[in-house]
This record gives structure tokens, sequence and C-alpha cells, in this order.
């Protein structure tokens, strides 16, 4: 269930010119923008930018973009876009790094639904003026392209029938991959990046049965290659997202001090869709709330708006 | 002149013996070629004696055979033969009015049963539909066969060919404007690198990742770029490597890998999977690009297109073909 609080009823041209009061004048008002942005969902945000771009000639979001900093900025901003169009903008800034963000292709490309994904290849496709998978290979090698490759272009299958012949045998077949150590992991991505999510979740659990723990246990080695930390995040985001997302929040917020793209990126990207779900999942892990977490490593304006979407009470 | 019955001369008799294997000759190549020639089966053998039916028999021993028991019998395998001629309209009717998605949903699904001699077929689909029209066929064939097409090639293939033909059929590549950054003479030089270096071209990834993500537009590029400076024509110097040619084929000079296959489709002798691809072809470019396939076929054969289908088919089957390909006009 979603986390984020947003009224049935709004007017777009209210919002859009309490926003643009907001952004006038010395300084801005970042509570105000909060108040606003962080209580409408993706299609009632795109009203309010249509309304803004009708009233005042201007680009809400590069407007926002010009007036905050920061955390608070990158937050709003990915916040205000469309959904395909953000997850697009996070794929394309993720390959950019220095060191490929790999952890965000496999999430965008595993966790949304195959529709979903086709949205983001033809949002990513207007923005960047090439496709997905082409900007993909581009930035990397060998094993990793494969997988990364093979994941951004699946089109899954999206029925729920599940062969348990076929879970048996591929489960087996990654069995053996896994123990042979010289093993090419061709198999195992073919397997992971073809088959539907329900077919996938039949042949983990019937590994699991057959072998007595999960296949990222077996997995774990002593300083694991960049391919095998990717099978594992690839075999989580398919297994069971929210227990993934929680992986990811704990360590963000471990993580002292260095940017915070992965917090907002889940806390963004999930507060519509299962947050609510996640920060269930995240008590269960850690004994304290999400929220409470956030507040505690996060200050100011960013703080702010991560717990409105969080959809904490004031 | 008045001729009574029972009084035959001379010249009637062999008037009547040229008839007779004129029509023989006709029957012959009624059922011979693409199609069966419903008008003349139909007009001679439909009103012909039983007399007439042995003389065709025994005239014809590619059809039918002595038997041991005194009687000229079908030969079984040419009742096989004909049984798929005479089916060639209706696969053409049947294909030409489905919904282009369903189409080439089942032609890959037959591609991929038929196995490897017809994996060319996977190839042509992905690479010559537009970005739409290849995921609305995975669209379709999800809803027929309740998987995804890249999973039951990756499951059926085996070996190289395997990373080459999903990553072709999971394409949706860009179909816009050339985009600023244009880096084709730089992965014409690298192609070029490979192919020089002897190495086995289907395992390089470099080659996997321009043929099967880059755009059309830019291949087509690359594909000038290549003849600048290596002086040969890309597809001809992957001749070694059939699937990459046909890649390369399909993606740059569709009209001219397509006046290819037809002209195999249409010999005489031509097997099962290669003539298939008569139908195959026209029906799937009928709306698109006949015409164009016309002119190249003539550029590179020196007959036209419609000229080799009026010898070469027969009957309903073959009015439909040129009906197919008349309609532009």
């Amino acid at each position: 269930m979603a986390s984020l609080v947003a009224p049935d009823h709004f007017s777009p041209t209210e919002d859009a010119a309490a926003l643009q009061k907001a952004c006038t004048g010395l300084g801005t008002n970042e509570k105000a923008i909060i108040e606003v942005l962080g209580h409408r969902n993706a299609a009632q945000r795109k009203q309010i930018r249509q309304a803004y771009e009708q009233l005042y000639e201007e680009d809400l979001v590069k407007r926002l973009e010009s007036e905050l900093t920061r955390d608070f900025e990158k937050a709003v901003y990915r916040w205000i876009l469309d959904p395909a169009d953000r997850d697009a903008v996070l794929a394309n800034v993720a390959l950019k790094k220095s060191n490929p963000d790999y952890p965000v292709i496999i999430e965008i490309s595993c966790i949304r639904t195959p529709d979903e994904l086709l949205e983001v290849r033809k949002a990513y496709q207007l923005r960047y003026k090439r496709s997905l998978e082409e900007d993909v290979a581009a930035h990397t090698t060998g094993d990793i392209r494969k997988l990364l490759v093979g994941l951004v272009s699946a089109y899954r299958y999206q029925g729920e029938e599940i062969n348990a012949r076929l879970a048996n045998s591929e489960a087996d077949l990654i069995h053996d991959a896994i123990k042979d150590k010289a093993f090419s992991h061709d198999e195992v991505i073919r397997i992971l990046t073809t088959r539907s999510k329900a077919q996938l979740r039949a042949t983990f659990n019937r590994y699991q049965e057959d072998q007595g723990t999960s296949i990222t246990k077996n997995l774990l080695v002593e300083n694991p290659d960049e391919i095998l930390v990717a099978l594992r995040t690839t075999i989580r985001g398919l297994n069971d997202p929210n227990k993934y997302f929680v992986k990811v929040l704990s360590n963000g917020i471990k993580r002292a001090g260095t940017d915070e793209d992965d917090l907002t990126r889940v806390i963004v990207t999930r507060a519509e869709k299962d947050l609510k779900e996640i920060k269930e999942e995240y008590y269960k892990k850690n004994s304290v709330s999400l929220d409470q977490a956030v507040a505690k490593d996060t200050t100011g304006d960013y703080k702010a708006f991560l717990l409105t979407l969080l959809g904490s009470e004031e | 002149m008045i001729i009574k019955p029972g009084t035959r001369k001379r010249g009637d008799d062999r008037d009547e013996a040229m008839a007779q294997s004129d029509e023989l000759e006709a029957l012959t190549k009624a059922f011979s070629g693409h199609g069966v020639d419903e008008t003349t089966l139909i007009a001679v053998l439909g009103k012909s004696h039983p007399e007439k039916r042995k003389a065709f028999r025994k005239g014809n021993p590619q059809f039918f055979k002595e038997d041991e028991r005194s009687f000229e019998r079908w030969d079984d395998h040419r009742i096989k033969l004909l049984k798929r001629e005479f089916s060639r309209f209706k696969n053409a009717v049947v294909l030409w009015a489905m919904h282009p998605w369903e189409r080439d949903a089942r032609l890959m699904k037959e591609a991929l049963k038929d196995g490897p001699d017809s994996y060319n077929v996977l190839i042509e689909v992905a690479c010559t539909r537009s970005s739409e029209e290849l995921l609305g066929a995975r669209r379709a064939y999800h809803s027929l066969f309740e998987h995804s097409i890249e999973e039951d090639v990756a499951s059926h293939v085996h070996g190289p060919e395997r990373r080459l033909l999903v990553a072709l059929v999971s394409a949706y590549r860009y179909e816009g404007t050339k985009p600023k950054e244009d880096n084709a003479k730089a992965e014409a030089k690298t192609i070029l690198n490979v192919i020089k270096s002897g190495e086995k071209k289907t395992d390089n990834e470099e080659v996997i990742r321009i043929l099967t993500t880059r755009s059309k537009l830019l291949l087509k590029a690359v594909y000038k770029d290549y003849q600048e400076i290596s002086g040969s024509n890309l597809d001809e110097d992957l001749k070694s490597d059939s699937r990459l040619q046909e890649t390369v084929q399909c993606l740059c000079t569709p009209e001219r890998y397509f006046s290819q296959v037809l002209d195999l489709a249409l010999e005489i002798d031509a097997d099962k999977s290669t003539k298939k691809a008569l139908t195959r072809v026209i029906v799937t470019r009928a709306d698109v690009d006949v015409k164009e396939i016309d002119e190249e076929f003539n550029k590179m054969y020196g007959v036209r297109l419609t000229k080799k289908i009026e010898d070469t088919a027969n009957g309903n089957y073959k009015d439909f073909l040129l009906r197919l390909i008349a309609k532009g006009d």
C-alpha cells in the first residue's frame, strides 16, 4: 500500500499558485512546497505541472531545480517527474557514474512490472535519444553486460502459471552452476533474464526445498566479484522486493554522511506503491520504525520531505 | 467435311495424341511448382475418362510407381508434397488475414519448432519490423503461447547463436532522428578489427552489442562507414557467419535480403522451409515495401519479381500473391 497521503479532491491551479508563491521573493518557502507536492500523487502532480506551465509559462521542474539545493532538490526533482521518466533518469544517472550503480538498473528492471519497464524504456528513448539497452551495453562488459542488458530488455510473461517440472530442472541447473566453481554464468543469467516472475519464485522455492538454503546464501563468498553480487541482487529483487528494499534502506541509513541517493530513491519510487509494507518489514528487521530511523539520519527540509512521503503526521 | 462416326483419319490420331500429351503436360505442370493450378485440374482431370487418367498415371513416373500387384500407385512422398502445395493458398490467406502481431508471433514460434534451419525467420522478424511492431509481436506471443519469446528462444537455442537471437528478439531500438553524438565510424572500426583478428565473431561481445542494441539508422551509417574503411561490404565479410550476415542484411539492406530469399524460394526444387518464404515474405511485406523489393529483385536478377512468380507459381495461390503485390498500385 502507498504511504503517501493525498487528498481525493484538489485544485491544480491553486496548487500551482501556491508553488509559485513559494518560489517568489527572497528565499524559498520549502515548507509550502513540501506541503503541496508531498501530498499529491503522480496524476495530480502531472496536472499541477500543466497548470503551472499554462499560468506562468515556465516549467515547474526547472523552477524548482533553480530554487532548491542538495538532497532536498534531488528528492523533489525525482518526486515530481512521471514515474517512468523518473526511472529513466535514475537509470541514466546510475550508468553515468564512474562506478556504474548496477543495483539501480537491477531494481528498475526486476521490481517494476513488465509493462512499467516498457514505459521506462519508452521514456528513456524520449529523453536521451538512445535506447536503454544501448546505454547499458555501452557502460558494461562481460557477464555484467549479459545480465543487465538481458534484464532491461526482458518483457516477461505476466501469467501466474507455474511449470513444476521446469522449476525443478532449472533449480538443479542453478545448483550445478553454483557448485562448479569455474562456472559460466550463462545458464543462470538465461533463467533470471527470461523466465516469468511466478516461474522464478517457484524455482527459487524449489531450490530452497532441495538444498535447505536459499540461492543467495549459497552465492555468498568472501570477496565476491561483481557478477556474483549482481546475481544476488537480482535474485533478491525478483524473489522478495520488500525485503530487498529494507536491506537497501538499512544499508543507506547505516552509512552515515554519504550521499542519500539510495534512501531518496527507495522512498520516492515506492511512496505511491508499497512503502507501507516496506515500513512493516523494516520494523520487523530492525526493531525501529523507518520514520524514526529517517528522522535520526537526516536533517532539514530533506528530512521533512521524506517524512511527509512516509505518511508521517506532523 | 462430314466425319461419319466410326471413321478416323490419320491426322486426327496425330492431333489427338498431341492433344493428349499437351493435356498430360498441363496436368503435370498443374501439380508442380508453387501452389496448384486449380482451373486446369478441374478442366482436365475433372472431366477425364478413366483411360485418360490411366494415361496420366502411366505417363508420370515421378508421381506414380508401378506396383507389384499391377496398378499404378501414387508415390507417398509425392502425396505429401501435393498436400503442401494445395495448402499454400490456404496458408497465404490465413496468414494475410491475421493481425500482424499474431502473424509474427506464430512465425517465430514455428521457426523455433522447426529448428536451426529456420532460425533465419527469427532474425528476419526481429530485424525487419519496427520497434513497436516487434513489441506487439511479443505481446501476442504472451497471449498465444503463455511464455515470453525470449524465454522460449533462450531455452530452445543452444550454442553461440543463442545470445544473438535472444538479444535480437528483445530489442526495442531507438527510432528517432540521429542524435548529436554519432560514433558510427568508431563502431565500424570496432567490427573491422574483430573481423580482421579472425576470432569467432558470434562470440565477440562488441559485435553483438553493436548489432543488437544500436538503432537502425546508426547501423546503416556503420554499414556505409565500414564500406569506406575496408573497401568491402559488411555482410560479405560476415559470410562465414550466416547468422550475423543475415542480421546485418536484415537491418541494413532489407530489400536485398528479401530479394535473395524470394529468389531461392522460387526455385522449382527448393526445399520445404525455403519455399515457405515465398508466402511469408509477400504477405508480411505487402503493406510495407513489396514494391521496393520488386525493384531490387529486378536490379539483382534482371527479371521482375511478378514475372518470376507468374512463371513459377500456379492457380489461386499465384493470383493471390500477385494481387498482394499489385495492391499498392
